[in-house]
């Protein structure tokens, strides 16, 4: 399915731009107890063709991120900075413009395909909406093209299940209508939000085989975002780690994997259950707690619960640049380094490398 | 219930489910309608002794949670039985099943919706003493009593007794399910039955209540019956495990040997779907990447 850059709305695109260029994204939220600084000072390159992974745990700023992106933050928030999709700044479009991007050049698979589907209208029609709506078809081509797209996300009884109700299908049915819906309209860029943390394991799998085959035979940008560091690992060429509305580490994902440098992220590696564990042995944690974005520190967020932190840690927020050595494992493209904001693990590395070799 | 504990000898097990099956019905009856039904359960049968742990896996729909419920006697089988300390549950009088259901409690799985907003944390986790009362002076706990055991669980699982007076919202989802734990503990019961208690948490605070629940293990001899989709939880948690698939159980024995060489498909299903994981496994995988 080539994507027609002539029935496409929003030709404001420019042509060899990248895909989505975000730099210096802060947002911030309104509270009780006053403004959060729930993202800051995000930056990050997305091609087409290529796969993202956004990891973290709760409140690291991920899934607002997302939302950033797509331009759903809610009224109140004041964001800052720039996020580019070819080339056209996004930040300050008004709404019925972003009405005209959503769905049609950026679309998004959210993780609850039972709330994110309308229980009250067919499959059918909901797949057609946006193809009326964008694209300009009439109901009987939008059904057509409606069938085409369950027939492309392998629904089984696809011709049946246009009129079924979201109710008649298992979860993992409704992400696959979720994802054709998403896909109507030939999107470049497509943003997937734990796609897969309320299925089962097996219905999981099929799910992500069937985003890898979409995003490659339609050559999309692929932003993955979610908390499970097994699925980053199968499932896309570069990772970035979250924490406390901020990045802290980003890597080709075997690269990643391999030299796990900042210490967030070496204690979250190191904290996963995993299936070579012996019985009851000891889960290495990360002491503390996730910190407040309504009053974080001046400094590193991650200061308090590091086990390396110096006292400088706590003052100065710590400067965003590459880990010196091979990036090795990295697949392609000039944006496979391997950084991250932690001047202080240099020496941890050269072990963890020592150790290896 | 004193008598029972003390005619089980150290070789009879603690918890003995006997081909135990549940079926609901889905409704027809009617004239002219044969009756629905769905077999949610079938033939499950298992034992499992003091101080050790049993992982229930499966997907949804296999009859985890339905299993979970008849063990804990918060629903009433088809068939089979249910024997806690030789005793059948379901057969029990009203009385005496509440009084032996201090011995067995329950975590759910998810830490926002097992904790009534409303009550402060004392309420919470002394909510089992204000129901059941003390088989042995056989009235309830006083205040200055509840208070004091509370101090205990919540210390026992890492909180402070300063927490006692603060309500649920004031937690994160790792500290509530903590409180959820304290409460479970609260009577100390030989059995904790556990559906899916850090599938709602984030990855380093799972860490922290697993290793609290193995540290809990080992500090009261503990049992615990740990459903879980998460083979790698099950793997570090149970000593045997069932895989249960449509209501069955498919593949049943000591972790160790299900988990590196499962025998049934479908348990090598379920073991090839965990993300990350393929390349950790031992047996010979048809796909090979």
């Amino acid at each position: 399915m080539k994507p027609a850059p002539d029935l496409a709305p929003g030709r404001e695109a420019v042509p060899h731009a990248p895909l989505l260029r975000v730099r210096s994204l802060q947002v911030e939220l309104p509270t009780a107890r006053g403004w959060a600084r729930a993202i800051r000072d995000l930056s990050l390159d997305l091609d087409r063709g290529q796969t993202l992974g956004l990891i973290g745990e709760s409140g690291c700023g991920k899934s607002l991120t997302a939302l950033a992106l797509m331009g759903l933050l809610p009224g109140q928030a004041r964001v800052s900075g720039s996020v580019q999709l070819q080339g056209q700044e996004l930040l300050d479009l008004p709404e019925p413009a972003w009405c005209r991007l959503r769905g049609a050049r950026m679309a998004m698979v959210f993780q609850e395909p039972m709330t994110a589907l309308n229980p009250v209208h067919t499959i059918g029609r909901q797949i057609a909406e946006p193809l009326q709506l964008h694209l300009g078809l009439d109901a009987a081509a939008a059904r057509a093209r409606a069938l085409a797209l369950l027939e492309r996300v392998q629904l089984p009884r696809a011709r049946e299940r246009l009129d079924a109700y979201p109710h008649e299908l298992s979860g993992g049915q409704r992400q696959r209508v979720m994802i054709s819906i998403a896909l109507a309209c030939g999107p470049q860029l497509l943003i997937a939000d734990e796609p897969t943390t309320a299925l089962d394991v097996t219905v999981q799998k099929e799910v992500l085989d069937l985003i890898g085959q979409l995003v490659r035979e339609d050559g999309m940008g692929l932003l993955l975002i979610s908390h499970d560091l097994g699925l980053m690992r199968d499932r896309v060429d570069r990772v970035m780690v979250m924490y406390g509305g901020a990045r802290v580490e980003q890597a080709a994902t075997g690269d990643l994997f391999a030299r796990p440098s900042h210490p967030y992220t070496r204690g979250l590696l190191a904290a996963r259950v995993r299936l070579g564990l012996a019985r009851g042995q000891r889960l290495q944690t990360i002491a503390g707690h996730v910190p407040e974005l309504v009053d974080l520190p001046a400094g590193c967020t991650f200061a308090d619960r590091c086990p390396q932190a110096r006292t400088v840690c706590a003052q100065q927020v710590p400067p965003w640049q590459d880990l010196p050595g091979p990036t090795g494992l990295a697949v392609s493209g000039p944006a496979m380094a391997h950084a991250l904001a932690c001047p202080y693990s240099e020496p941890a590395v050269r072990e963890m490398q020592d150790g290896q070799s | 219930m004193a008598k029972a504990e003390t005619l089980s000898s150290s070789s009879a097990p603690l918890l003995s489910v006997q081909t135990l099956g549940r079926s609901f019905r889905l409704g027809g009856g009617g004239l002219f309608q044969p009756v629905r039904s769905l077999q949610a359960l079938q033939g499950v049968s298992f034992e499992l002794q003091a101080g050790r742990s049993l992982g229930v896996v499966g997907e949804s729909g296999s009859g985890k949670s339905t299993l979970a419920r008849l063990v804990m006697a918060l629903d009433t089988p088809s068939q089979g039985q249910v024997l806690f300390r030789g005793q059948d549950l379901h057969r029990l009088p009203a009385q005496q099943l509440q009084a032996l259901r201090r011995d067995f409690q329950m975590v759910f799985q998810d830490p926002y919706g097992s904790l009534d907003p409303r009550q402060r944390v004392l309420q919470i986790v002394t909510e089992p003493l204000q129901v059941l009362p003390d088989p042995q002076t056989g009235h309830r706990a006083s205040r200055a009593e509840m208070h004091e055991r509370a101090g205990q669980a919540l210390a026992d699982v890492g909180l402070r007794t300063a927490d006692l007076d603060k309500y649920p919202h004031e937690f994160s989802g790792g500290q509530r399910q903590r409180i959820a734990i304290a409460r479970a503990l609260i009577t100390r019961p030989a059995l904790i039955v556990a559906d899916e208690p850090v599938s709602a948490l984030d990855v380093s605070v799972q860490a922290q209540v697993l290793n609290l629940m193995m540290d809990l293990q080992a500090r009261y001899g503990l049992s615990y019956l740990l459903v879980s989709h998460d083979l790698a939880v099950i793997n570090l948690m149970c000593d045997d495990v069932i895989v249960l698939q449509a209501g069955q159980v498919v593949e049943q024995g000591p972790a160790a040997a299900i988990l590196h060489r499962p025998e049934h498909p479908y348990t090598r299903a379920l073991l090839q779907a965990v993300p990350g994981q393929a390349r950790t496994l031992s047996f010979p995988t048809e796909a090979t990447p």
